[in-house]
């Protein structure tokens, strides 16, 4: 990094009119992002274009590589390196990222992938929305972990939730995915870019033994389950591996090392919902019918409840903005009081499931409204399919 | 809801469509009190060749649907536009057009008003057609109560490259002065 | 009889001079007996004692096979990766501090095959990296499967009837895609192999080496060299010299000869270099949001 004071800041303080891949850039930039390594996939190719102007000038970099595989490999390098990176893509290109996605996680390297999803499977839509890759974000690397997503629903939000994102990211040691998706990525909205002194940027916790005096354990956990991190150059001779391993960081293969530390990295996530999972909640306190969505869909369901109000009929909206770990707590509550909970999303019913698996032996029924991909709901459908069940 | 306005600007690559959109939605984002906006664009292969458009969303509340689906504004730069999406502007839209190069039939019959202005013509009086889409943007200006001029003003020589300001603003007037 | 005094002398004279360098706890490795990747380890670790660049400011990043446990045994800043993935995550690492020195060690199968297009483009990139890159013919940790540097006819567990395919000849292929510096050694050639690492080590830019490495456990065995000793035999007995030949020239085949030597030594900007040169010229770039 130059130590010279900065021309152009990292924090671009003021009001604009801007989309919603400029809005994750500037915001991974506000939160101390100093590398992004990429590859250009539609519909996210904005981010990387962004990163790669605005990177050189707050004395970080930009590599566009040969590939997602590579993309995500090196922005593990650059976070043991000590700089706060990360990549972005869609659909087919976070498929390719899920292997190393495990090995952050096992290696608990914090960094951040933003996915604009787009519809699928397979090449899909390329231009067109979809919000089809949220189980993937969940489960896509093979292996038990627990994961954190985050799920925007409008371009200043992409700009916030870039901030949290990393600072989960390195608190937590994990990482963090931030699904966008076609529409919110490509439409433009007022932004505005906070003072420095209102960005909170949180930074990994650093050892407190010095280097070189005794053997450094690099995965001896503190009490709140997360290892202090020594990244490359700091004298600690730190050692990572893929393999299952122990405090030393040296592989162990055997059954109990291995339940150890698969415990760990989920407890560690698992432990902390509280302080992880947000949502927003929009007039439920009487209501009957609940609508739960997430990112583009969020907005066209508080449409609908408005609508529905309109109509007098009592409906409220849960919009999920932590998708992973999943809001069970509250889901559940809501599924006591509620009659019938609807989910909407643009995929077929990823959330749905999740939602039915929490409020089960609730009294809700929960029903999905969904679309496959290449549209956004409008208000007006989501109602007609919640009058139906009604 | 109802303070709902949906705009739409349609014609082909490289009239600056795309532009069209953005700086009216940013002034009318930044600088309308009480009132938000969103634009959207047509985008990837669709926008390379041919069509390409433009929407701009104004409401007084959180705009819950990004994208528009019935014009209340109509402002169209080409034949291939008028004929794509003539439909979806809604009865008794308001419509502006490049009179020199849409050629309107029965369908523009539901307009509540048709402005028409020959924008490129206007535009090559100042060295290039280049600027038929701020020319137009004056016309918008002088015609609606969408945005103010003054607003725009700001935001285009923000968002336009220097050396073309000064043609910029000579355009936006002979929009702006244009009796149709 | 030793005397206890001078017993404690011999203890401490006989504490391997490398022993800081290695992990304490880590040895025994998982290495066969017989196998080469134990002596060219100490090479490594010779090499970068007279290279004398600051151990802190070194790190080692391994993909997945046996060569590829080499990172867990040595005693700097040490990542063990994914298959194929130590290139790009050097890179990552490396261009991060231009003072650090990142060393890719890891065999033939994941750095030509599985890793084949991040060797090529960390190349073309001329990044700030080093790779030792073990050959040893075949995939050893999975269990002696044929891979891409495979020679026709070799026989291995995926290629019964002997191998059909043409091998990568690495330095070729490394060489034209524009690594600046090149060279390949036999297990053998513990001299030179030396040398060329500290060359490697110092050189700016993508410096690869490889080293043909001696597998009796999944290779010699199935190919009629039975042991450690055999193929280190058999390479000697192939071996030609042959400084600055042009690497296209140097295709290893069945019973061939195996020519070694220094192939490539150029300066070239370097990515960090390319990378830095940006910070200048972005410098009075408005943003654009
Ligand atoms: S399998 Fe071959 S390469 Fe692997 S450790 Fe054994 S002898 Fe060495």
């Amino acid at each position: 990094m130059s130590k010279k004071t900065e021309e152009i800041p990292d924090i671009l303080t003021g009001e604009y009119f801007t989309t919603g891949n400029l809005a994750v850039a500037e915001g991974s930039l506000a939160a101390g992002c100093k590398y992004f390594g990429g590859y250009p996939i539609t519909p996210s190719s904005e981010v990387a274009e962004h990163m790669a102007e605005r990177l050189p000038q707050v004395g970080g970099h930009f590599v566009q590589f040969e590939d997602e595989l590579a993309s995500i490999a090196s922005v593990l390098g650059a976070s043991w390196g000590g700089w706060k990176s990360c990549t972005a893509t869609s659909g087919p290109g976070y498929s390719l990222m899920v292997e190393n996605i495990g090995l952050g996680v096992m290696m608990e390297t914090p960094c951040v992938i933003v996915n604009v999803q787009r519809g699928g499977p397979s090449t899909g839509l390329p231009t067109l929305v979809g919000q089809q890759d949220v189980q993937q974000a969940r489960w896509g690397s093979h292996g038990d972990y627990e994961i954190i997503a985050l799920s925007p629903n409008s371009v200043q939000e992409c700009f916030d939730l870039a901030i949290d994102a990393f600072n989960y990211a390195e608190k937590y040691r994990v990482p963090v995915t931030i699904l966008m998706d076609e529409t919110i990525g490509h439409m433009s909205e007022r932004l505005v870019i906070p003072k420095r002194s209102q960005v909170k940027r949180l930074n990994r916790k650093k050892p407190s033994d010095k280097p070189g005096q005794q053997i450094h354990l690099p995965y001896e956990a503190d009490k709140d389950l997360i290892p202090p991190m020594a990244v490359a150059g700091e004298g600690y001779r730190t050692i990572t591996t893929g393999l299952t391993h122990d405090a030393r960081g040296y592989p162990v293969i055997n059954a109990s090392a291995q339940k150890k530390i698969v415990k760990r990295l989920c407890n560690k996530i698992l432990l902390n919902k509280n302080d992880i999972i947000k949502f927003e909640e929009y007039l439920l306190e009487d209501a009957e019918y609940v609508l739960i969505s997430f990112g583009i869909s969020s907005r066209a369901a508080k449409g609908a409840v408005n609508l529905a109000r309109n109509k007098g009929i009592k409906a409220g909206l849960l919009r999920l903005i932590t998708i992973w770990p999943f809001a069970d707590e509250a889901i559940q509550e809501m599924a006591k009081k509620a009659k019938v909970i609807f989910v909407v999303e643009i995929n077929n019913g990823q959330i749905t499931r999740e939602v039915q698996r929490a409020a089960a032996k609730q009294k809700a029924d929960v029903y999905g409204i969904l679309k496959l991909g290449g549209s956004i709901h409008t208000p007006a459908e989501i109602l007609k399919e919640m009058e139906e069940k009604i | 809801m109802s303070d709902r306005i949906e705009v739409r600007f349609a014609g082909f690559g490289g009239q600056g469509i795309a532009l069209m959109g953005r700086l009216v939605g940013e002034t009318i984002a930044l600088h309308e009190k009480g009132k938000t906006a969103i634009m959207t664009q047509s985008y990837g292969p669709e926008s390379r060749g041919g069509a390409s458009s433009s929407d701009v969303v104004i409401d007084t509340t959180e705009i819950d649907f990004p994208k528009a689906t019935h014009y209340d504004y109509f402002v169209c730069m080409s034949e291939e536009a008028y004929t794509k999406y003539i439909g979806r502007m809604k009865e008794r839209g308001v419509m502006f057009v490049e009179e020199d190069l849409v050629i309107l039939d029965a369908h523009a019959k539901k307009a509540s008003k048709i402005f028409k202005i020959p924008a490129t013509a206007l535009a090559e009086t100042l060295g290039s057609k280049l600027y038929a889409n701020i020319c137009m943007l004056g016309y918008v200006c002088a015609n609606t109560d969408l945005f103010k001029e003054k607003d725009f003003m700001k935001v285009m020589k923000d968002k336009v490259r220097a050396r073309f300001i000064e043609n910029n603003i000579k355009a936006f007037n002979l929009g702006k002065n244009h009796k149709g | 009889m030793i005397k206890k005094e001078s017993n404690s002398m011999i203890l401490d004279a006989e504490a391997h001079p490398l022993d800081s360098y290695l992990r304490p706890g880590r040895i025994p490795h998982i290495w066969c007996s017989g196998c080469s990747l134990g002596s060219i380890t100490t090479v490594v670790i010779e090499a970068i004692i007279e290279s004398e660049i600051d151990p802190k400011n070194i790190a080692i990043v391994s993909g997945i096979g046996c060569t590829g446990r080499a990172a867990g045994y040595l005693n700097f800043d040490s990542f063990h990766t994914t298959h194929g993935r130590a290139l790009p995550f050097a890179i990552g690492l490396g261009i991060t501090d231009p003072n650090r020195k990142v060393i890719v060690i890891s065999g033939d199968g994941d750095i030509a095959s599985i890793g084949g297009n991040h060797l090529i483009h960390a190349a073309r990139r001329n990044a700030d990296i080093t790779v030792f890159c073990v050959n040893n013919f075949q995939y050893g940790m999975t269990g002696g499967q044929v891979g891409p540097t495979s020679y026709i006819g070799q026989y291995q567990t995926t290629s019964p009837y002997g191998n059909i395919e043409e091998p990568f000849n690495l330095p070729a292929l490394a060489a034209s895609c524009g690594a600046t510096y090149v060279s390949r050694w036999t297990a053998l050639d513990v001299r030179r192999m030396k040398e060329s690492f500290v060359e490697a080590l110092l050189h700016k830019g993508f410096s690869f080496v490889e080293i043909l490495g001696a597998c009796p456990t999944t290779y010699g065995r199935r190919n009629q060299l039975r042991d450690g000793l055999t193929i280190l035999e058999n390479f000697k007995n192939r071996t030609i010299l042959q400084h600055g030949i042009d690497p296209m020239k140097a295709q290893i085949q069945k019973d061939g000869p195996i020519i070694v030597g220094k192939f490539v030594e150029i300066q070239k900007p370097t990515l960090t270099d390319n990378l830095l040169r940006l910070h200048k010229m972005a410098k009075n770039v408005k943003p654009e949001l």
